[in-house]
């Protein structure tokens, strides 16, 4: 099984006084959903950018598979805030990029890119220009997108942050299917609580200056609803509640007194 | 046309806002309910009302202001039967073609050399100062040089108007590869892009509306280079028309040529926006 790992991983940015993110490590497997949560400027991103290769670290390794990442690459597909969808394509073509990128004949990769835009419930939204779509929509083709490229890890950087609170509840399912279908392991970062309850098998907590994790939750919620059970059932458990107020105690204790 | 900057966002028409919106709002309509568009169509009537007036009451000599009935008589005439061995539709297609032709030359020079601006600061090191020592210079004062250098031939008329051209295709294009976000690069390499793809496939099309912001510049900047390209042994040409009616004082064929060229003008601006409009309909939508 390959895992994604970072291992002390300290991030300094140039001109910056104190590291980003200092000494920390993560360990995602294949079949996990790992999120990271925490206050603004506890360098969660700077983590997941890398995991994805698009940053490198002062000090630490980060590895895939045993092999140390220095470029990204497909098998670990990122999805971003703001979709960075192609605007010049359709729906269908932002799907099939990564397929056309490896030289997929043409026939073949649209057929690929309709079967997953199935998978995200947008059926027939292929030959739609992206910006006919809504947020929801597009961050949907953009998790289409990535997994076009059959990625072994999802690296995702707050891809519900933008959108608004219903159409955030609805997609929090949608990235539950996605995971259970792929069986790929997921990072994520995210703002939202409850969004990390709700998906996590682990939630990391980061506290800022310099970033670092402060507590590790390993949680069962995701898996409950990849089992079958409704996501209303779920959040309605006091396990849920519970939860909730465990993490947002760890996230809010290191706020500085 | 005066070009001030090209950083320009492709959505916006700077030059279509009035001056107390921001360039990235869409116009507004005016509370007072009085457009701008009459006004000007009125503006433009007192102006040719008030021409015609000058010209009926002879204030001055038609040799310094030819009526507009002459002018008109003028360009059916010369439609017809030519002025200096050319019909006005040949005039109209010597100078288009050498307009078009140092579009061409303009785009495959300027597009390459924007992108190596944008994307390579070598590139930049290079390119940039060149740009910014061209640009300025009035094409009057390069012509003698280039005549020196390539003769009186077609070329010279055509490297005159290309290099006219070149800043705004050449920095338009740098604008726009500059602006391409990196979440959309860092997507397109996470999906397996190499440096090449992501030029190809994400740069480019991201940069065209700038692109082509540039070339409705460069076309403006281009077809007022017109006169002075066609000022050294042209034998057809609007710029060539003009000259050889001024040197026999036939004013209604230089007021004519004045009118055509600036009705062409106006034509090529209202095509390429267009053009633009059908090539990159996402423009200032995401």
């Amino acid at each position: 099984m390959p895992h994604l790992t970072l291992d002390k991983v300290t991030v300094h940015y140039d001109g910056q006084p104190m590291p980003a993110v200092e000494r920390v490590s993560l360990d995602v497997g294949k079949g996990d959903f790992v999120v990271l949560v925490g206050r603004s400027g506890c360098g969660k991103t700077s983590l997941l950018n890398v995991a994805a290769g698009l940053v490198g670290p002062a000090r630490g390794q980060a590895t895939i598979a045993g092999r140390p990442i220095t470029a990204p690459g497909p098998d670990r597909a990122v999805v971003f805030q703001n979709d960075a969808l192609f605007p010049w394509l359709t729906a269908r073509e932002n799907v099939a990029f990564a397929l056309r990128l490896r030289g997929v004949p043409h026939d073949k990769r649209a057929r690929r890119a309709d079967e997953l835009l199935k998978l995200v419930k947008l059926d027939n939204a292929g030959d739609k220009r992206i910006w006919e779509l809504s947020g929801g929509m597009r961050q949907r083709v953009g998790l289409a997108r990535a997994l076009a490229a059959e990625p072994e890890f999802l690296l995702l950087d707050e891809p519900l942050g933008a959108l608004d609170a219903l159409t955030r509840e609805r997609m929090q399912t949608t990235l539950l299917d996605l995971w259970a279908a792929s069986r790929a392991g997921v990072l994520m970062v995210t703002h939202g609580i409850e969004e990390a309850l709700v998906l996590a098998t682990r939630i990391v907590v980061l506290a800022p200056g310099p970033g670092h994790v402060v507590r590790t939750f390993e949680t069962h919620f995701g898996r409950r609803y990849a089992a079958g059970e409704p996501i209303r059932a779920i959040k309605a458990d006091p396990a849920f509640a519970a939860a909730r107020a465990d993490l947002t105690d760890a996230i809010f204790q290191g706020e500085a007194t | 046309m005066s070009v001030s900057s090209y950083s320009e966002r492709p959505g916006a028409k700077a030059d279509e806002n009035n001056g107390f919106s921001v360039p990235w709002s869409r116009p507004r309509r005016n509370r007072t309910g009085i457009s701008a568009r009459p006004i000007s169509a009125i503006t433009i009537l007192v102006l040719l009302a008030a021409w015609t007036l000058s010209a009926r009451l002879q204030l001055v000599s038609p040799v310094f202001l030819p009526s507009p009935a002459a002018v008109w008589a003028k360009f059916v005439a010369v439609a017809g039967d030519g002025f200096v061995d050319a019909t006005l539709l040949q005039h109209i297609a010597a100078s288009l073609w050498r307009v078009f032709t140092a579009l061409i030359v303009t785009i495959v020079v300027g597009v390459p050399v924007g992108l190596a601006i944008g994307i390579s600061k070598v590139g930049r090191g290079v390119f940039d100062p060149l740009l910014e020592f061209l640009r300025p210079i009035p094409p009057l004062a390069y012509l003698p040089l280039i005549v020196i250098w390539f003769g009186i031939g077609e070329p010279s008329k055509i490297l005159v108007i290309a290099i006219a051209m070149l800043a705004p295709v050449a920095l338009s294009t740098a604008a726009g590869v500059r602006g391409v976000s990196s979440e959309r690069i860092d997507a397109a390499r996470s999906l397996g892009a190499t440096r090449g793809q992501v030029v190809r496939l994400v740069v480019l099309p991201s940069a065209l509306p700038s692109i082509l912001t540039g070339l409705r510049i460069a076309l403006g900047a281009g077809w007022s280079t017109l006169v002075a390209a066609e000022l050294v042994a042209a034998t057809r040409g609007l710029g060539f028309m003009i000259q050889s009616a001024a040197q026999f004082l036939v004013t209604d064929v230089v007021v004519m040529g004045i009118l055509v060229i600036a009705t062409i003008a106006f034509a090529l601006e209202f095509v390429i926006r267009r053009v633009e409009r059908a090539l990159v309909p996402w423009a200032g939508k995401d």
